[in-house]
């Protein structure tokens, strides 16, 4: 069971990274899921956190993603997210602005805001 | 230079300085056609990703349609339609024409006893409903040319909210949208859709079957849950459906601005046409006019 996944990340505005990957790791409102070959039909709702796909050769990509949901099919994965951003798109000292932003204005009730900062960040330092 | 001569040649010069501008406009309008498309090309894969992933969880969910979304008002008293305009004018009937369907639409609805409240975007849409003195559920201005997710997803929640509050406390029941489909350069129509309460599932299970994949949903395990995940999904769904027609509008003003420069150019070329050959009558004139006046002089001195 060693062969590749195939793995596409779409945000609405356009597709994001598409590929064959050897795992996928997402955060679903449950917790964390490992994807690998052979895994059940699937399909859970994401959170607002790094996705981080694990290429053939062991290299990482890690994806923010904001909201959506992906769906696991006879070895291929679909992320479907509202916004999603690889690192090379996102600009470090703007995702640092946005969290500070948002932990000043945070009420306790929702906190993805931060989340959602926090995930932005985390990917782009990878 | 007679005076006649100089008229002439200062209206070419005119005409020739808004031929520019129109050129340059249907230039630019026909370069922004293509980006249009590409957006609303790379737009596909999410909305084909989402339609089948609501119509799988639709499929495993207990009761379809109870959910909110898709249960059809007993009594509709209100509904609101958004309509798509242009925020800059040069583009040919288009913003009229959507602003014509809508008050069609409006009319209809008021018959049935509906009360209408529009949710307009574009800068003539809205002054459209402001000169009428007409009040509007919501304007959004600034970005009819290159409509971003960011701003269908505003404007999705904005109707989305409407229509979870109850009717009676000025909630809408129906939620409808008049935008022009953009099918290629020559052909967009004006086109009205009713997006809640949602049809998705009849809809979409019909899409699929027809799509030429026709096979049956696998047999997913959900999480958190089939109604969870149908709930979280159709939200997107409305705001997904709200980008899809900001990006058909989008691209079919530009197409519109495009057909109305080209014909604007069009008609300088002519006009500066018939204007030259005026001119150049004009001057010959004066020319006869000269020589006759010198020929006359003379023969009086002579004489």
């Amino acid at each position: 069971m060693s062969g590749p996944l195939a793995v596409a990340v779409v945000s609405a505005e356009r597709s994001i990274w598409s590929g064959s990957a050897k795992s996928v790791v997402a955060k679903t409102p449950e917790g964390d899921v490992g994807i690998l070959r052979g895994h059940e039909p699937m399909l859970a709702l994401l959170m607002e956190a790094p996705l981080r796909i694990e290429l053939e050769d062991g290299s990482n990509i890690l994806v923010a993603v904001h909201g959506g949901f992906f769906s696991v099919d006879s070895d291929t994965v679909n992320v479907i997210a509202e916004v999603a951003e690889l690192a090379q798109d996102i600009d470090i000292d703007r995702a640092k602005a946005a969290l500070s932003r948002a932990q000043a204005q945070v009420d306790s009730e929702d906190l993805s805001p931060v989340r959602r900062a926090e995930a932005r960040l985390h990917v782009a330092k990878a | 230079m007679g005076a006649q001569l100089r008229v002439y040649r200062r209206r070419i010069r005119s005409v020739q300085a808004t031929k520019k501008i129109t050129k340059a406009m249907e230039l630019i309008a026909s370069a922004r056609i293509i980006r249009a498309q590409n957006h609303l090309k790379a737009s596909l894969p999410y909305l084909t990703q989402l339609v089948d992933a609501v119509s799988a969880a639709a499929s495993h969910a207990s009761d379809v349609s109870k959910h909110p979304l898709t249960a059809k008002s007993v009594n509709p008293v209100r509904a609101a339609v958004l309509v798509i305009t242009a925020d800059r004018g040069l583009a040919g009937a288009y913003s009229s024409n959507t602003i014509k369907e809508t008050e069609a639409l409006t009319h209809n609805l008021n018959e049935k006893g509906m009360e209408v409240v529009p949710y307009v975007v574009g800068r003539k849409g809205v002054a459209f409903y402001r000169f009428r003195n007409r009040a509007t559920g919501g304007d959004y201005t600034g970005f009819s040319d290159q409509p971003s997710y960011a701003h269908a997803k505003e404007i999705g929640e904005e109707l989305l909210k409407a229509f979870m509050t109850p009717s009676a406390e000025g909630g809408v029941d129906e939620i409808h949208v008049v935008y022009t489909n953009f099918t290629n350069m020559a052909i967009q129509q004006t086109r009205v859709r009713r997006v809640l309460p949602l049809e998705v599932v009849d809809e979409i299970v019909d899409t699929t079957t027809e799509g030429g994949t026709g096979t049956p949903f696998p047999l997913y395990e959900f999480e958190p849950s089939a109604e969870e995940v149908l709930d979280a999904l159709l939200p997107r769904y409305i705001d997904q459906m709200v980008y899809l027609s900001l990006l058909n509008s989008a691209a079919s003003e530009h197409a519109a601005r495009r057909r109305a420069m080209k014909s604007a150019t069009d008609n300088a070329e002519e006009l500066i046409k018939s204007l030259s050959r005026a001119a150049n009558a004009a001057r010959q004139a004066e020319i006869t006019q000269e020589i006759s006046e010198i020929v006359g002089g003379a023969d009086a001195l002579s004489a």
